[in-house]
């Protein structure tokens, strides 16, 4: 239709050759998510017409024309309590499917591989296992599961994408977590959606899903020479933690091998699961939950060691747990089936070459 | 457009005649004007309980995370002049509830000596309050301004907590002591703002009283003014064993 | 002689203690701030134009942004019902000759004025970044802007807010006419009432909040710092303690609009009376304990997450509820379409996509994807502007001729509503599919392909925005050359249309007695036989 604006013309065409009402579904959850979505729409698009229905024909049936004296309905028991267990019955059914939802994306399986990440004013930092780090871009493989645990330095942020319908807040001064297994290869949007200050709008990036035999290459040329455990051990000795932190029996401070994971039994008798927000606290406010017969005499490391660097720091301590490894050496195995330890040096590296039981610091 | 005018029976001829004169216009009788003066007040005490209440949520949830801290923080605070303070306090809704009584019994000179009472009571208290809050400010306890830890990490160089026995806390629980002071300011801060214009009230009320204004029958503005001051008198009752007692025996 | 005309000059007007005065003070002021934050969304839509944030630079659109919000709610919404039609008719619907504490009235307008001017000047000597949501640490320690003064702000609006509700309850329960039972009030009162409860529990806790946050940023440390060791958490549960209910503030006052509107053109009792009356209570009881639906995924305890989506289930119900009885009130009804009916069906219709959306939203498991993007604003778009703003143009209308005694010109106020419903789907439906497909709120640029759909948020807008002027100039007009309206141009059963318009100074010349059910048309006739009959 040449006669119309050429410009409104364009416009059309490029809605109709975008258009879309979701977006690519790319994870295994976001089917899910699209179900329950998808099922609320139909259930509001009925409850929708309904209403609209009921008040259109109402207003033809009983308008004054045709209906000039109201009748006085006082109202009816039958219907009220239809219209409040229908939505009721509706509205619960919705609740338990999005709870199921809920409890999945945010339940990693104990598989799952970890990246770190850190959001700060205004971009993304993701911290590989291997080393490898990314600014506002995330590489994951395709058919894995991965789990993000999420700090951030300064704000409130919010780690969003939407092709994997996932979402979380990174909070500062606690680690949250999301995980999620992207399916199909692709390059997706990585939003920062919680408003964190002036350029907000530009801390977006994107998540770059390759296939697994890409993903190897990718770990393998990103390289920064060290894994994530080694920077850890490498600030672990230059903040002479393993001053006290030895396996020495005159220690002042607990052995930290096989710590990740336990349970460990406080000065004030508590009993605490050492997980990864316990290892951070106790790095940063160590006096808080101090180990049964050790002193609080730990300086606090608070202002010395950025997020990045106590992430380093709990990455390292979990990788002296000799189940941690054997669980990663799992996962790098499932992973890298051929060629460990060449291909991607570095990739797995920490957790494949150090051998078990001997990862304790080094004298 | 029909246009029927008032078509609603009037009500039975009103009292119209017995007015006492402070009863307002749009009140039918002075029952219901006290009633709703008064229902009034315990609705605004109810918004304040609310307020006062983000406040005890916050000190509950950060004295749960840093307990040495706060039991350490709160050892700073001098249990004398809080004892005694509760007591000028308690005596001055004495004094409140004497000049209420009087109001209602309707003795002029009763009534103002016991406002005057309650407005000197109440300057006793901001009096004590003010020597505590500079004790604050010698030792550098006020968060924000120069805070030290010195008190927490080394006990033996105060002599105020030698009493306690307290252990040197580590520097980082230390730094939580300022939290406790950021609290103890924003509580006490907030009582003192709610004495301040009570006594501002009061002086008010006093002058009116001696020009003879609530002892003629109109006494709910002395009542509701004395459910405020009883109030501001409860939120110390919480206040006094939340900051200064509950960590006594440690 | 009425309450515009028995005194004159400006200071008869500004030491008023008239309910009705100060009904109409507050009219004026919050239409200056409702354009004031229209011309500030204006400018949002402008921007969002184009993908690149090319109009204004990045902290100049969050600054707008922020204001925005902060004028419409605190200066808009909240008060907007309850303080002009709720401050005008709740005295006169029971009987009334004024609220029970008509300084406290007044007072709380002054406050609201120096609330206003004091954001005003925060906006003009450099404005707030933070949202209106203030979240910390951002507010308390990231943003060099006014966030003190607009907190102050605020504060006082906060104050204003508690002293309405405060009037309200005592009037409620003191200031009923003989015979005005709880049953026999409009439900106009009964939404109210449950607002008020909101209003009088909830705003102290959004005040304690902005205190912490004031007091952190001035001494630089603060229980929500969490470098300091506080609890940035803390304060989200703090302001979404108020401000979850202050969704409900925003809305029930409306719903109850509504209720007057479709029983007096349906010539008919509102269906289910006592359901309706409850499910006001209900949503304010309710209402209170859902606050933590806005942090589904801040990382607090998956078992919280589940009770408070449950909560969030139970309070959809009664919003469920009202629409199904206002639908079935229709019911063998005797159905005019006025200008207040119109708007009445627009918000019909707008709530309940509007309530439904919020469901996709408490649902935990679709918030984690709908969160945070133009879903979550077009759905309280649809709750507020499709939902209050429409019950508000009802209700104006509705009252219109009760409060200046003069009839709006019913043709092209029946066009502006028409246009107003159509501007407004326009300008936030394609929000729900933006927020779909991810587009994340309060972005000044965003990528490509947002951007057609984007194109008709704007369009919609300009539409809106002529929806929203054409009501300005012929109400303006019709205060002097509408038709006179007479005391009950609806016949309507309410007591305040059995009074002259515009009222006397004390509302009625006796006080009524109030010997019928509410609603009830037939009686409206007897009486008018009876004076038939007398004048015969």
């Amino acid at each position: 239709m040449p006669h119309i604006s050429p410009v409104l013309w364009q416009f059309l065409v490029k809605w109709m050759t975008n258009f879309a009402l979701f977006p690519p579904e790319a994870s295994r959850i976001a089917p899910q998510m699209d179900a329950l979505y998808f099922f609320m729409v139909l259930v509001s698009l009925i409850g929708l017409t309904i209403v609209i229905l009921l008040l259109t024909s109402f207003s033809i049936l009983y308008s004054k024309k045709r209906h000039p004296v109201a009748v006085q309905v006082e109202g009816s028991t039958l219907l009220e309590a239809t219209w409040t267990i229908v939505p009721l019955g509706l509205f619960l059914v919705m609740f338990v499917w999005g709870a199921l939802i809920y409890f999945r994306v945010y339940t990693p399986p104990a598989n799952a591989m970890n990246i770190y990440v850190v959001g700060k004013q205004w971009m993304w930092k993701a911290e590989h296992p291997g080393g490898q780090h990314e600014i506002n871009s995330l590489h994951v493989p395709a058919g894995r599961a991965v789990q993000l645990t999420l700090i951030s330095q300064d704000v409130f942020h919010s780690f969003s994408i939407p092709a994997f319908r996932v979402k979380r807040e990174a909070i500062p001064g606690r680690y949250t977590t999301v995980w999620f297994e992207a399916t199909t290869p692709g390059t997706y949007h990585l939003f920062c959606t919680q408003y964190c200050g002036t350029e907000h709008s530009h801390m977006i990036g994107d998540v770059v899903v390759l296939s697994p035999d890409d993903y190897k290459k990718w770990l393998a040329s990103s390289t920064s020479g060290a894994s994530l455990a080694q920077n850890g051990e490498r600030l672990f000795a230059s903040l002479s933690c393993n001053a006290c932190h030895n396996t020495r029996p005159d220690a002042r401070g607990p052995n930290l091998a096989n710590v990740y994971g336990s349970k460990l039994r406080l000065s004030n008798g508590q009993t605490i699961v050492a997980d990864e927000a316990y290892l951070r606290s106790a790095i940063l406010n160590p006096s808080q939950n101090v180990m049964q017969g050790y002193a609080p005499i730990m300086p606090t490391y608070q202002g010395q060691v950025s997020e990045d660097g106590v992430i380093a720091l709990v990455e390292y301590i979990k990788n002296l747990n000799s189940d941690y490894r054997v669980q990663q050496t799992t996962n790098t195995t499932e992973l890298l089936p051929t060629n460990e330890g060449k291909a991607a040096p570095a990739g797995q590296k920490a957790t494949g070459s150090t051998p078990a039981g001997q990862g304790m610091v080094k004298q | 457009m029909s246009d029927s005018s008032t078509i609603v029976q009037g009500a039975t001829a009103a009292v119209h005649h017995e007015h006492p004169p402070y009863q307002r216009h749009h009140f039918e009788t002075i029952g219901q004007q006290n009633d709703a003066t008064n229902f009034a007040m315990w609705l605004f005490l109810l918004t304040e309980i609310m307020f006062f209440g983000g406040l005890f949520m916050a000190y509950l949830i950060l004295r749960n995370w840093y307990y040495p801290a706060f039991v350490a923080a709160s050892h700073q605070l001098n249990i004398g002049w809080g004892s005694a303070n509760t007591a000028v306090l308690i005596s001055s809704s004495f004094t409140m509830a004497m000049g209420v009584w009087c109001a209602e019994t309707r003795r002029k000179s009763g009534l103002v000596l016991a406002l005057v009472a309650t407005f000197l009571l109440g300057l006793v208290f901001l009096g004590i309050k003010s020597i505590e809050y500079t004790e604050k400010i010698e030792k550098h306890h006020v968060p924000g301004f120069h805070y030290s830890v010195k008190s927490f990490v080394d006990p033996a160089s105060d002599p105020d907590v030698a009493e306690y026995h307290d252990k040197p806390l580590a520097p980082d629980m230390a730094q939580k002591t300022e939290l406790y002071f950021f609290l103890y300011f924003a509580m006490t801060g907030m009582h003192a703002l709610h004495m301040i214009i009570g006594i501002a009230i009061l002086g008010f009320l006093i002058v009116r009283a001696s020009a003879g204004a609530y002892t003629t029958g109109h006494v709910t503005f002395v009542e509701n003014f004395g459910l405020y001051w009883h109030f501001v008198d409860i939120v110390w009752i919480f206040l006094f064993p939340l900051l200064y007692l509950i960590s006594r025996h440690q | 002689m009425n309450y515009l005309s028995k005194e004159n000059g400006l200071l008869s007007w500004l030491l008023t203690g008239d309910h009705k005065r100060i009904a109409i003070l507050y009219l004026i002021s919050i239409s200056f701030f409702f354009f004031i934050g229209g011309a500030l969304a204006g400018l949002i839509r402008l921007e969002l134009l184009t993908p690149q944030s090319d109009l204004m630079a990045t902290d100049t659109y969050n600054k707008v942004f922020s204001m925005h919000g902060i004028i419409m709610i605190f200066f808009f919404l909240v008060p907007s019902v309850p303080a002009t039609l709720g401050n005008f008719f709740i005295p006169m619907m029971l009987g009334a000759k004024d609220l029970a504490l008509p300084k406290i009235n007044l007072l709380s307008w002054y406050l609201y004025i120096a609330a206003g001017i004091l954001a005003l000047y925060a906006m003009i000597t450099g404005g707030v970044d933070t949202g209106w949501t203030f979240t910390t640490p951002l507010s308390t320690h990231y943003v060099n802007t006014n966030v003190i003064t607009t907190g102050i702000a605020i504060f006082i609006a906060g104050f204003s807010s508690i002293f309405t509700g405060l009037n309200f309850i005592v009037t409620i329960h003191k200031m009923r006419a003989p015979g005005m039972t709880w049953f026999r009030m409009p439900l106009f009162v009964w939404a109210h009432y449950a607002t008020s409860i909101l209003m009088v529990l909830g705003t102290p806790v959004l005040a304690i909040a902005l205190v912490l946050v004031v007091l952190e940023r001035t001494v630089g440390i603060g229980v929500f710092d969490p470098a300091k060791g506080g609890d940035p958490l803390l304060f989200q549960h703090l302001f979404w303690f108020y401000s979850h209910p202050a969704v409900y503030i925003m809305i029930l006052p409306g719903m109850g609009v509504i209720n007057e509107v479709i029983s007096t053109f349906s010539r008919k009792r509102v269906f289910g009376y006592t359901a309706v009356a409850f499910s006001s209570v209900a949503i304010a009881v309710f209402g209170f304990f859902v606050w933590a639906h806005h942090m589904f995924i801040m990382g607090i305890s998956n078992y919280s997450v589940l009770v408070f989506s449950l909560l969030t289930m139970l309070v959809a119900v009664p919003s469920a509820i009202k629409i199904f009885n206002w639908a079935f009130t229709l019911y063998k009804g005797s159905i005019t379409f006025e200008t207040p009916m119109i708007y009445s069906f627009g918000f019909m219709g707008l709530f309940t996509i509007g309530g439904l959306t919020g469901v996709f939203l408490g649902t935990s498991g679709t918030d984690i994807h709908l969160t945070e993007t133009y879903f979550i604003v077009a759905h309280f778009h649809f709750v507020m502007v499709g939902g209050m703003l429409m019950a508000f143009l009802a209700g104006l209308h509705f009252w219109w001729p009760k409060m200046t005694g003069r009839m709006y010109p019913e043709k092209i106020s029946q066009f502006a509503a028409v246009v107003t419903f159509i501007g407004f789907n326009f300008t936030f439906f394609p929000q729900f599919i933006l927020g779909m497909l991810g587009m994340p709120r309060r972005y000044a640029s965003y990528p490509q392909e947002f951007q057609v759909l984007n194109v008709f948020s704007t369009a919609g807008a300009t539409i809106l925005g002529v929806g929203y002027l054409l009501p300005v100039l012929y109400l303006t007009w019709s205060l002097k050359y509408g038709e006179i309206a007479g005391s009950n141009p609806w016949q309507a059963t309410g007591l305040e249309w059995q009074t002259q318009s515009p009222p006397l100074t004390e509302n009625f010349v006796e006080i009524p007695i109030m010997d019928h059910e509410v609603y009830d048309y037939e009686w409206l006739e007897r009486q008018k036989e009876k004076e038939v009959a007398s004048v015969r």
